[in-house]
């Protein structure tokens, strides 16, 4: 019986440690100055590779054979149907490793970078870590929704007090436009709860909404996720909070807040509201091929790299909706490995950027040039994101996008035939990138003196480097874990909507 | 059966069920000869002792019975609704006057006079909040804002005091013609000034063009005192005029009791036992959603931090009713779980708002508040955790108060509503997080005097601990107002 108690409060742990590092920081740590700052990050670092530690444990006791929840815990929390309820299945986990994965690195980059209220710095992190592993845990839509949410509070901070020239315009933009989108779920939340007379994730995977119902949930939904995603026409608050956040934040806004879009298409759209989530495909398709093309352009002619990679990560989004309401196991499986890989590679290009801004404190891309005369280990690892970035085989990124395509291709041949470009044009912007940051001469005096990578740096590159090449290499070491959740799901949404036709033929 | 026979007891029993405000009488008196006698040095020990006072109410509120009793041939009601609501108001009073100590010393203020013109107020507040005829609801209105008005204009030789409380004195005097002549009209046309009676004679969807125009007029009277739109226009100017630990006193406890009395009135005498009227329903949606979107869309161009909580507590009002605009036990509770919230977080902002002082006095310009977590990092924490309170933000208890309403609303099937609610707290946290933007994103301008004293730190820490950790107890309010809100029913 231990052994269930500890299953049981083992997501609590994994949810709540991080906010045991803030009690530390902030109670423990009266005062400024260095030692103070020193101490506040060794405790941040220590308290994220501890939640790393706890996620692994609940890795290796994840069976993988089975669609159910597991880990579950179920508390009285507000009463009426609502309560305190956690679990993961084969969806969610991987996302929480991918939080717990990144932050370490994340809290490393800002090792040096951050000078000013780095104990600050370090509570909001933390504080944000313990929301984005609620959000992939929750198994009651309020709870979800309470962790959703709450994480704008950190993030805005985050981008506002350390980011760039246009950090207070960037940080209301991300705030705003979040919570625009997200109120609106809001409204459909409590729609769903007075319908069902519960949040239970659980039981509202299997509940069957009426059709005409589903409709409009689907649309709030669609809202609150399409914004976060972001898909075309509502990204545009991404570049800025991209662009003005510090180089972390830019690594948890593509690595993690983004995967909750479509971690919410996942969880809730599609075996919610399948009849909807069918009916609004084509929707779904046509803005991600908008996505895909458009952005991709977009991103080609920008001057700025974070800017690039902004809306690099547009563009591959917008591969992940496609995959997603392609409905099929392949498309499904696709999305997740896409949304993982690009989580590992577009944080990891995001820390490219911060090693060299960092150092000449610019991201024009015309302020460089020649890089590799200097900083030869830095090239390397740059050029293997490029690559990873535009799919190439052997990485990470590849596995993704082919998956999620031959997913789509099964559904609609044109839409995959469009989305495909995205791959020939992420091949131009990435690689044109590299060229005028990297190769050529080193002609700029700015740039004469410029170091290579420190040890810090390489520890920080190392696991991501690992964590590329292994997905790029042996992809079953993810489709393996989601594989039977994915099947039911796909079954689910098939069954559902099989039932609905049937009724429909039927009354005609 | 007359239902007035079936609840009434006799006069003794009537004396031990209105104890709580023969205690705050007594005790008003008592403090008042006291206050004579001693002088104005005797502020804090009067202050202190009116505390003291509105614990020793709380104490005899809560071992009142807990079903409905009549006390007085059916004038005075003590149910659940009427405790629950007495004990906030208490909170609300309290915590005003002991936060109000620091300010009136520096402000040369200190008079006797004000912590027993509090617990008037107070006890007129409670008279409202029990109030089960129009005449009852009339005398317990009129003992609060004559209090109040007084209060408003305390600071006798500034020039905006006594604006305001001239303001709030004409005004409010309009709003309680309104609500008189409205009272008028419902007794003339139904014959009983009785909240029973009224519920019996009156069938929803079957009244006459007479009881229609009371009840509107009735309905703006209160709209006035909870400043809803478009009865809003004193709250900006009595803000700012009035001096802050009055605002204070305003925007807390006196808002609970309007709010709770509009809740009485119209969820009572003016509904039945099969369902609420439409007839009142759409005026108060009409006005909620004027409250919320005028709040939000005004709030934005204010510099002054008060005239900003003004036209913030507008808006709240109108996500208040909301839940009340649902008409059902889900509205009810939304609105006492709503008003239990916007308290503490009311509360907690002007504590925050009277530590903002500087050699000169007390400093009252948002930009004032610059870089404020460099100077005084407790005290902006502690406010940019209100703000994003009131913004609505999850996990703090502010994001409650606006589910709970938007669950009563959509129950109601009142959707329209709901979305407009929803849109406008987006509008809302634009403001909200423009104090936190200037205390945490801007360059600190000179530091506030002093760290806030311990009567501030107090109401600064409980504020701000209950809207931090209110997600841990949400249950037990939750569950509290529910069962409270049955006793509407």
């Amino acid at each position: 019986m231990t052994g269930d108690l500890l299953k049981e409060v083992l997501l609590t742990l994994l949810i709540f440690l991080p906010l045991f590092g803030v009690l530390v920081i902030s109670i423990g740590m009266r005062g400024e100055g260095e030692v103070v700052d020193r101490n506040a990050k060794a405790t941040a670092l220590w308290t994220t590779l501890g939640t790393f530690a706890i996620s692994l444990i609940v890795l290796f006791n994840f069976d993988p054979n089975t669609a159910e929840f597991q880990f579950e815990i179920e508390r009285q929390w507000l009463g009426g149907g609502i309560n305190y309820h956690l679990g993961v299945d084969g969806i969610s986990i991987l996302f929480v490793m991918l939080t717990t994965f990144l932050m370490p690195i994340c809290i490393l980059a800002s090792w040096d970078s951050i000078k000013v209220r780095v104990k600050e710095y370090m509570i909001a992190f933390l504080i944000l870590e313990t929301l984005m592993i609620g959000v992939f845990c929750s198994l009651d839509l309020v709870l979800f929704y309470l962790f959703f949410e709450g994480g704008l509070i950190p993030m805005f901070l985050i981008i506002g007090v350390w980011g760039g020239a246009r950090r207070v315009y960037a940080s209301y933009k991300f705030f705003l436009y979040t919570l625009l989108g997200s109120v609106l779920m809001l409204v459909a939340l409590v729609a769903i709860y007075l319908e069902a007379g519960t949040t239970n994730i659980e039981f509202l995977l299997t509940y069957d909404f009426p059709p005409e119902m589903q409709t409009w949930l689907w649309l709030a939904f669609f809202a609150s996720f399409a914004v976060k995603m972001p898909m075309w026409p509502v990204h545009t608050w991404l570049p800025d909070a991209h662009v003005e956040a510090p180089t972390a934040g830019s690594v948890i806004l593509a690595g993690i807040l983004l995967k909750m879009g479509g971690y919410g298409f996942l969880r809730f759209s599609l075996p919610m509201f399948p009849i909807a989530s069918d009916y609004f495909a084509p929707l779904v398709f046509a803005l991600s091929v908008v996505a895909i093309i458009y952005t991709s352009l977009v991103a080609l002619m920008q001057e700025d790299m974070k800017k690039l990679i902004a809306y690099s990560s547009v563009a591959h989004m917008g591969l992940v909706t496609m995959g997603i309401f392609a409905a099929n196991e392949m498309g499904l499986q696709g999305s997740i490995f896409q949304m993982l890989s690009h989580g590992i590679i577009s944080g990891a290009l995001f820390l490219c950027v911060g090693v060299i801004y960092d150092r000449i404190h610019t991201r024009e891309i015309a302020a460089y040039g020649g890089l590799v005369n200097r900083m030869p280990i830095y090239a390397a690892i740059f050029l293997l994101f490029t690559m990873g970035n535009v799919g190439l085989p052997g990485t990470s990124g590849f596995i993704g996008e082919i998956s999620a395509l031959i997913g789509t291709f099964q559904a609609n041949t044109w839409v995959a035939l469009l989305g495909t470009t995205g791959v020939v044009l992420s091949a131009g912007y990435a690689l044109w990138l590299y060229r005028r940051v990297v190769f050529g001469e080193l002609e700029k005096d700015s740039l004469k003196t410029i170091l290579d990578l420190t040890p810090r740096e390489i520890a920080i590159f190392v696991p991501l480097v690992l964590a590329t090449l292994i997905m790029g290499f042996y992809p079953a070491i993810v489709f393996d874990v989601t594989a039977e959740s994915v099947r039911n799901l796909v079954d689910q949404y098939q069954g559902a909507l099989a039932a609905y036709k049937d009724v429909v033929t039927v009354s005609r | 059966m007359n239902p007035i026979q079936s609840g009434s007891v006799s006069f003794s029993e009537s004396l031990s069920l209105i104890s709580p405000e023969i205690s705050l009488a007594v005790g008003a008196m008592a403090l008042l000869m006291f206050g004579v006698f001693r002088g104005n040095s005797a502020l804090r020990t009067v202050a202190w002792a009116s505390v003291v006072l509105f614990a020793f109410t709380g104490f005899l509120i809560m071992g009142q019975p807990l079903d409905r009793s009549l006390a007085f041939d059916g004038g005075f009601v003590v149910d659940p609704f009427s405790q629950f609501v007495k004990i906030l108001i208490l909170l609300g009073s309290g915590f005003s006057i002991i936060m109000s100590l620091d300010y009136l010393k520096s402000e040369r203020l200190e008079r006797f006079e004000y912590p027993i013109l509090v617990v008037l107020a107070t006890l007129g507040m409670c008279m409202m909040v029990s109030a089960n005829d129009l005449i009852t609801l009339y005398v317990g209105l009129e003992l609060q804002s004559l209090s109040l008005y007084v209060l408003a204009a305390f600071n006798r030789d500034s020039l905006r005091s006594t604006e305001a409380g001239l303001k709030y004195f004409v005004l409010g005097a309009l709003s309680s013609g309104l609500l008189l002549y409205g009272a008028s009209l419902i007794y003339g046309f139904t014959g009983t000034t009785n909240f029973d009676v009224l519920r019996m004679a009156i069938e929803p969807g079957e009244w006459n063009l007479g009881l229609i125009f009371g009840v509107v007029f009735l309905t703006a009277g209160l709209a006035f005192k909870v400043s809803a739109v478009p009865f809003h226009m004193w709250t900006p100017d009595v803000y700012e005029g009035a001096p802050t630990p009055i605002t204070a006193l305003f925007a807390a406890a006196p808002k609970v009791a309007a709010m709770a009395l509009m809740v009485r009135v119209l969820m009572w005498p003016f509904s039945s036992e099969s369902g609420i009227s439409p007839e009142w329903q759409q005026i108060i949606i009409a006005i909620s959603i004027l409250s919320m979107v005028v709040g939000a869309f005004a709030a934005i161009g204010q510099t002054n931090i008060k005239r900003l909580m003004a036209y913030s507590s507008i808006g709240h009002m109108g996500f208040v009713l909301m839940g009340l605009s649902a008409g059902n036990e889900q509205g009810v509770q939304g609105v006492l779980i709503y008003m239990t919230i916007y308290l503490f977080m009311t509360l907690g902002v002007f504590a925050c708002i009277l530590s903002m002082r500087r050699k000169q006095g007390a400093v009252e310009e948002i930009d004032e508040l610059s870089g404020l977590s460099r100077n005084q990092p407790v005290v902006a924490a502690a406010l940019a955790i209100l703000m994003f309170s009131l913004a609505g933000i999850p996990p703090l208890a502010g994001f409650f108060a606006k589910f709970y309403v938007i669950i009563a609303a959509v129950s109601a099937e009142l959707y329209l509503l709901a979305i407009v609610g929803v849109l406008s707290s987006v509008v809302g946290a634009y403001y909200y997080l423009r104090i936190v933007k200037i205390m945490y994103f801007d360059e600190p301008v000179e530091a506030f005097d002093s760290t806030p004293g311990p009567e501030l730190r107090l109401v600064l820490g409980v504020s701000s601990s209950f809207v931090l950790f209110f997600v841990l107890f949400v249950f037990f309010v939750v569950t509290a107002a529910g069962g409270v809100s049955k006793a509407l029913f």
